[in-house]
């Protein structure tokens, strides 16, 4: 096989497998500071049991969440060499800004959180959770600050064929990311409450700590609901941002081949025939696309025809004769609209879960209870599938526009490297999926039981005349 | 002062801050396997570490993260031409942090003793495999004219990077066992005092010997030959001082002493390196430098005052975090990790 397209397999595995601990570290980071405020308000120590339970699974998931976005650092430079050496200027920025800013913020509060417990005043110690939360957005906030560069790039101009900064503030106000980073962090919101809401149905379901998991539950419903609701209309914003910037890829997240009549009809499901470049059979909405794209009921979307035409004109002389814009169409139609089923059915049970609770009858409802526990996997799948759309949709560029993915890989670095890496991530990501779930069975489990708490008082200060 | 310079300088500071916060962790980490006379020993140890390895690790993420930004040439050249070694160091360090939160998290002894395997190799590669970057960077490495590293297996694996990792894990277990020595009571402290003390030589006798072959396969005393020399007598000096220190009980010194001794060797590289950020073994027009392989003026200006910035901060609350938990680690009390 080639190079690019093995770095491309192992973008895609360590990207995918990282972006499932990140959103539930987001999510539940800000959750567990939510309940633990509660604790210190309410003096009521069940809020206190609760950031303790949640706070064990939390840290299970961080572990493996940071281990594997430090290969996320290094990978631009192992396999990417010529990505990095053409945007580093601008895209390392960011990155060392999130290192700087974010990480060692979340570490060592997350470290004074941890050990503690018994060691620091309350206030304190409520603080260190909400600087991990923080940490964990601002972190989410510099990487999408990368990321949106790839997808729109500002604030640059090419000199000696690199891609050199020279308006630090576009980058921060590019549009791209004003658009992505309130969709990310309200879905991480959204993992982070179906994980509790699940969890608590199953221990509702078995009858045990009742008052515990309803009170866990009620959290999560609401944050679920605030979440999927934001991540909808942040959606809907990203996605109009997206007919704009990178018509290309909303055509193929959309099926469209040829321009579309005035009004255009949306395409609810589709066989796509790629090879003769027409959908075999559609299932059509008339209206809903313009409104969706415009928010008015007229005005009409560019085909993937006509866009590789126009593509041509304009990059051409960046990348040579007869490239082939059009994604992989199937990909990214099938992405978005997974998302958005996933996405949908999140508002939808939050809300369902929002009536029930308040007519009462959430602990009775036992059908409603049992879908939320396999609804734990709809954050994940809407995450994935969004980073599919988003990544696979941009093809062939790597930088929007500026470098393919063919020109961006290590030139230095061969087939056999790359697979023997594939094969040593897939080995111990597997492994790390294996004992982490395992933990996690086994702490929910075991639920909020009494862990011992410390009494702190017999260590001795070194530096202090009795350390001595 | 160009920003460029500024920039190595900074990214220096990064690095020989890492081996001297993580070279104590690594260190405790390394000696876990055989300081500790059973499991609840063990785990006494690995919870004096607790609160800050994963601190300590980003000062690593951070300096790979400052070469991207400051230098994208170095940070291409060097990532893609060392990937065997790094795909270990992502993989050891994967293993290390994971096994920390994962030691206890079964009351199996099976359990526990598989992770703090993990633990041991995971403290023990990482110093080891960075030293021999290190030190095989210094020496030089096949560097093309287009900025392109393709290394064989003798030009990263050979005697003097072989011996420059292996100092370097020395030293890192030497400040370990120091820092064990301050953050235990009981039998540990005295234990790793004793044993520090008797390694005192091997890191001595392992620093000579890498001087000796500083001298014949790198470059580093004709470029610099003042200052390397003036470095070198003041490693002696650290490592000296250690040995007295830990004779003398004085542990937060013997501890301060170690963790000298790590940030001059480290130094050393640098400032033997400077203004080359890689050397290469092809041609000496193939170097790269703080020059050529630098982001543009604009760029460097605002990660200037990001750091400026932030800076501040960092070390602000890191300091505060090893204020919070200056106390010895006992056995008494309850060990969260």
């Amino acid at each position: 096989m080639d190079p690019v397209m093995l770095a491309r397999i192992q973008f895609a595995l360590t990207t995918i497998y990282h972006f499932f601990f990140v959103p539930l570290t987001i999510g539940l980071a800000f959750i567990i500071a939510l309940m633990q405020t509660l604790y210190v308000v309410k003096k009521n120590e069940i809020y206190k049991k609760m950031a303790k339970f949640w706070g064990h699974l939390f840290l299970i998931n961080f572990a493996v969440g940071v281990v594997t976005g430090i290969i996320q650092e290094f990978q631009f430079g192992m396999n990417w060499s010529d990505y990095s050496r053409f945007v580093g200027d601008v895209f390392g920025a960011p990155l060392a800004i999130e290192a700087l800013l974010a990480f060692f913020m979340e570490s060592t509060f997350i470290g004074l959180w941890i050990f503690g417990w018994d060691r620091l005043p309350k206030k304190v110690h409520l603080a260190s959770i909400w600087l991990v939360s923080i940490g964990t957005m601002l972190s989410g906030f510099w990487i999408l600050t990368a990321n949106s560069f790839m997808q729109v790039p500002v604030g640059y101009e090419i000199r000696n064929g690199r891609a050199e900064m020279v308006d630090f503030l576009a980058l921060i106000t590019n549009g791209q990311l004003w658009v992505e980073f309130p969709h990310v962090i309200t879905g991480a919101l959204c993992t982070g409450a179906f994980f509790v809401a699940g969890v608590s149905a199953y221990n509702l379901l078995k009858k045990k700590h009742i008052q515990f998991y309803k009170k866990s539950m009620n959290i999560a419903l609401i944050i679920g609901f605030i979440g999927s609701l934001g991540t909808a209309f942040s959606g809907h914003a990203q996605a109009q941002y997206l007919v704009k910037t990178q018509p290309m890829k909303m055509a193929a997240a959309e099926g469209i081949w040829e321009d579309t009549p005035d009004p255009a009809p949306w395409s609810a499901f589709a066989l796509i025939d790629t090879k003769n470049q027409k959908n075999k059979f559609e299932l059509n909405i008339p209206y809903a696309l313009s409104y969706l794209s415009y928010s008015k009921f007229e005005g009409s979307l560019k085909g993937m025809k006509t866009l590789q035409a126009e593509y041509a004109k304009k990059y051409d002389r960046i990348v040579g004769e007869g490239t082939n814009y059009i994604p992989p169409v199937k990909t990214t139609y099938w992405s978005f609209r997974l998302m958005v089923g996933f996405g949908m059915a999140m508002i939808l049970l939050s809300m369902i879960g929002l009536y029930l609770w308040k007519k009462g009858r959430l602990l009775q409802s036992s059908r409603f209870l049992k879908t939320l526990v396999p609804a734990i996997s709809f954050p994940f799948l809407a995450n994935t599938f969004g980073w599919v759309m988003t990544e696979v949709g941009r093809q062939p560029w790597t930088v929007f526009g500026l470098m393919t993915t063919a020109d961006a890989v290590s030139p230095n670095v061969s087939a056999g490297t790359i697979l023997f890496s594939i094969m040593m991530y897939t080995l111990i990501f597997t492994i790390l999926a294996g004992v982490m779930v395992y933990l996690m069975v086994r702490e929910i489990k075991r639920g909020p039981v009494e862990h011992q708490d410390a009494n702190s008082t017999v260590s001795i200060d070194p530096f202090n005349k009795a350390g001595v | 002062m160009e920003l460029s310079e500024i920039w190595f300088v900074l990214i220096s500071v990064l690095f020989i801050g890492f081996f001297f916060l993580e070279g104590f962790d690594f260190g405790v980490g390394m000696s876990t396997r055989f300081l500790a006379r059973d499991q609840k020993e063990r785990t006494v140890m690995v919870n004096t570490i607790g609160p800050f390895w994963d601190a300590n690790e980003v000062w690593l993420i951070t300096g790979a993260g400052a070469i991207f930004a400051a230098f994208p040439n170095w940070y291409a050249t060097m990532f893609s031409g060392y990937y065997l070694l790094m795909l270990a160091v992502l993989l050891s360090l994967i293993g290390r942090g994971v096994a920390f939160e994962f030691r206890r998290k079964v009351e199996d002894t099976r359990w526990t003793n598989t992770w703090d395997w993990v633990i041991f190799f995971g403290s023990l590669l990482p110093p080891f495999l960075l030293g021999v970057l290190f030190t095989s960077m210094l020496k030089g490495v096949p560097i093309h004219e287009d900025m392109n590293m393709e290394a064989g297996f003798s030009d990263v694996i050979n005697i003097y990077s072989i011996w420059g990792g292996f100092t370097i894990t020395l030293l890192c277990l030497l400040h370990g066992l120091t820092f064990l020595s301050l953050k235990t009571e009981g039998e540990i402290r005295q234990r790793s005092a004793a044993l520090a003390k008797k390694l005192v030589l091997a890191v001595f006798g392992s620093l000579v010997v890498f001087v000796g072959l500083s001298s014949f396969m790198t470059d580093i005393f004709e470029v610099r030959p003042i200052l390397e020399l003036i470095i070198v007598v003041l490693i002696v000096l650290a490592i000296g001082l250690s040995y007295y220190f830990i004779s003398n009980k004085r542990e937060g010194m013997a501890f301060t002493m170690t963790g000298l001794g790590i940030v001059l060797t480290v130094s050393s590289i640098f400032v033997g390196l400077f203004p080359r950020v890689m050397v290469s073994s092809l041609n000496k027009a193939f170097d790269l430098t703080v020059y050529n392989a630098s982001s543009g003026a604009y760029s460097l200006k605002i990660m200037t005052i990001v750091a400026a910035t932030i800076l501040p901060f960092v070390l602000g609350y890191t300091i505060y975090s090893y204020y919070v938990f200056r106390k010895r680690v006992s056995d008494k009390e309850h060990l969260t990790y």
